[in-house]
C-alpha cells in the first residue's frame, strides 16, 4: 500500500462527504440556525443591558457553539453506519484513523467553518469590542476542530445504539469543559485589553493533542461498535 | 510459570473461589480500620482552632475525594488491560468499579457541600475542586450509561474501556483548567513536599479512614465482580454445578 493511494482515498472520502453535504443543504444550515437562535435567546432571557451582555457574551457564544456542534455530531457516522459504508471503511486496507481524519475534516468544513463565518455578527449583536471579536474568531478557528475531533470518539461509541443522542451529550460535554474555559476566558481577557497568547497556546495544545489521539480512539471505538 | 499464574488468576472460576475466601478477611480489616478511624477522628482528635468540630467531616470527605480519582484510574487501567490482552476478568473489574467510583464522587460532593455551608456560608460555590469533582461525576455517569445502553456486555465493556481511557487523558486537563479558572478551596495539606501542614493527631485518623475506604472499595468491588462473573458465565458448567450444589 503506497502513501499515494492513501492520499487518494483521503481526498475521495473528503470530496464525497462534502458533495453529500452540499446536496443536503439543511445539514449545513440547521446547526448554523441553531447557533444564531440560541445566542439571540440570551438577551431575551437575561435582559438587554449592554454591560451585562458584554460580560456574558463570550461564554454565551461559546456555549451555543458547543451545543450546535453537539447537534450535528451524529451526522459524522450515522448515515454511513446505516447504509453499511462504515463497514467497508473498516474492511479497506487503509488505516482507519486516517479515514476518520477525513470524515472529521469534512464535518468541520460543513459545520465548524460556517459558525466561524457568522460569529462576528453575533459578537456585534452582544456588543463585544472589536479586539474581542478578533480573538473570538481565533478561538473558534482553533477550537471548533477540537469539538469535531472529541465528538467523533463519542459518536463512534454510540453509533450503533438506538437512543444514542442523550448518551452522546453525557459522554462528550464533560470533555469539552477545558476548551470552553480557555476559549471563553481568552475572549473575556481580550475584551479588557489584556494579552491572550497563553490562552491561545493552550487551545492550540488541545488541538494538537486531540488531533493526534482522537482519530486512534475513534478508529478503535468504531471497530468495537461494528463488531 | 509467571504466565501460568496470571492465566489461573484471570480465570473466572478461580477468581470466584479465591475472592469468596478473601472477602470475610477484607471486610473484617475494613471494619476494624473504620472503627479505629472514627474513634480517633471523632473522639480523640482535638477540635480545630478555627473550624471547631465541623472540620471532622473531613475524615469522610477527603478519603472519598481521594477514592473518586483513584477508582477512575483503576477503572481505566483495568479497561486497558481488558482491551489489550482480552482478559475478561479485567473487563469485569473495570465495569464493577464504575458505580462504586460514582458513589464515592457523590459522597465527596455531598460532604463537601455540607462542610461548605458553615465554612463558606453557601451550599455550593463554583470552586475549582468542587467543579472538577462534579465533572468527574458526569464522566462516571457517562461510563455507566454507555455500559447499560449496549446490550452485548462484552462489547459494552470494551466500549467503556475506550471511554475511560479518553477520560483519564482528560482528567488532568479538566482539573488544571478548572483550577486556573477559579479557586477558593483550601490548598493540599497532606501531600505537601516539605512538611504536612496538618497536625499529627488529625493526620492519623485521616490516614486510617483512607485505608478503611480503600479496603471498603476492595470489599465491594470483589462482591460486585463475583455477581458479574456469575451472570456472564451462567451458561458454563461450573456455574451450573455451583447452583445445583447450593
Amino acid at each position: 500500500m503506497t502513501s499515494d493511494s492513501l492520499l487518494r482515498a483521503f481526498t475521495l472520502l473528503l470530496k464525497r462527504d462534502l458533495t453529500l453535504a452540499i446536496r443536503h443543504r439543511a445539514e449545513i444550515l440547521n446547526p448554523l440556525l441553531f447557533f444564531v437562535l440560541v445566542t439571540s435567546l440570551f438577551p431575551l432571557g437575561i435582559g438587554a443591558d449592554p454591560k451585562l451582555l458584554q460580560a456574558v457574551g463570550p461564554g454565551v457564544i461559546w456555549v451555543a457553539a458547543l451545543l450546535a456542534a453537539l447537534l450535528s455530531l451524529e451526522g459524522i457516522f450515522r448515515s454511513d453506519f446505516e447504509d453499511g459504508t462504515l463497514e467497508q471503511f473498516l474492511l479497506s486496507s487503509h488505516p482507519v484513523s486516517v479515514l476518520v481524519i477525513a470524515k472529521v475534516l469534512a464535518h468541520w468544513l460543513i459545520t465548524g467553518l460556517p459558525l466561524l463565518v457568522i460569529s462576528p455578527l453575533l459578537g456585534v449583536l452582544l456588543g463585544l469590542p472589536g479586539d474581542a471579536i478578533m480573538i473570538l474568531l481565533i478561538t473558534l478557528a482553533l477550537g471548533t476542530p477540537v469539538l469535531s475531533l472529541i465528538g467523533a470518539v463519542g459518536v463512534a461509541l454510540t453509533v450503533g445504539l438506538r437512543k444514542g443522542g442523550m448518551i452522546l451529550s453525557l459522554l462528550v460535554l464533560p470533555l469539552y469543559v477545558p476548551l470552553l474555559i480557555f476559549a471563553a476566558n481568552a475572549v473575556d481577557t481580550a475584551a479588557v485589553g489584556l494579552p491572550v497568547t497563553a490562552h491561545l497556546s493552550l487551545i492550540s495544545a488541545l488541538l494538537v493533542l486531540s488531533l493526534s489521539l482522537s482519530p486512534l480512539a475513534t478508529a478503535a471505538a468504531l471497530r468495537i461498535s461494528l463488531s | 510459570m509467571f504466565n501460568n499464574f496470571f492465566h489461573k488468576m484471570a480465570s473466572p472460576r478461580y477468581f470466584y473461589n479465591i475472592s469468596g475466601q478473601l472477602i470475610p478477611w477484607i471486610a473484617a480489616a475494613c471494619m476494624a480500620l473504620f472503627l479505629a478511624g472514627l474513634y480517633y477522628g471523632l473522639v480523640k482528635a482535638p477540635p480545630d482552632y478555627q473550624q471547631g468540630d465541623s472540620y471532622r467531616i473531613m475524615f469522610i470527605h477527603v478519603p472519598a475525594a481521594w477514592m473518586s480519582m483513584f477508582i477512575y484510574v483503576v477503572m481505566a487501567g483495568a479497561g486497558a488491560i481488558g482491551l489489550i490482552w482480552h482478559i475478561k476478568l479485567a473487563e469485569v473489574m473495570a465495569i464493577s468499579s464504575a458505580s462504586i467510583g460514582a458513589s464515592f464522587t457523590f459522597l465527596a460532593l455531598v460532604t463537601g457541600s455540607i462542610w461548605g455551608k458553615p465554612m463558606w456560608g453557601t451550599w455550593w460555590v463554583w470552586d475549582a475542586r468542587l467543579t472538577s469533582e462534579l465533572i468527574l461525576l458526569f464522566l462516571y455517569l457517562g461510563v455507566i450509561s454507555l455500559y447499560n445502553a449496549i446490550d452485548d456486555k462484552r462489547t459494552a465493556a470494551r466500549a467503556v474501556a475506550i471511554l475511560a481511557l479518553v477520560g483519564v487523558v482528560n482528567i488532568p486537563i479538566i482539573h488544571y483548567s478548572v483550577e486556573w479558572w477559579n479557586t477558593l478551596h483550601q490548598g493540599p495539606t497532606v501531600t505537601k513536599l516539605d512538611k504536612p501542614s496538618i497536625h499529627i493527631s488529625m493526620l492519623i485518623p485521616l490516614l486510617l479512614m483512607a485505608f478503611a475506604f480503600k479496603l471498603y472499595y476492595a470489599f465491594v468491588l470483589l462482591m460486585r465482580a463475583r455477581c458479574e462473573v456469575l451472570e456472564r458465565e451462567r451458561h458454563t458448567n461450573w456455574v451450573k454445578e455451583l447452583a445445583e450444589t447450593k
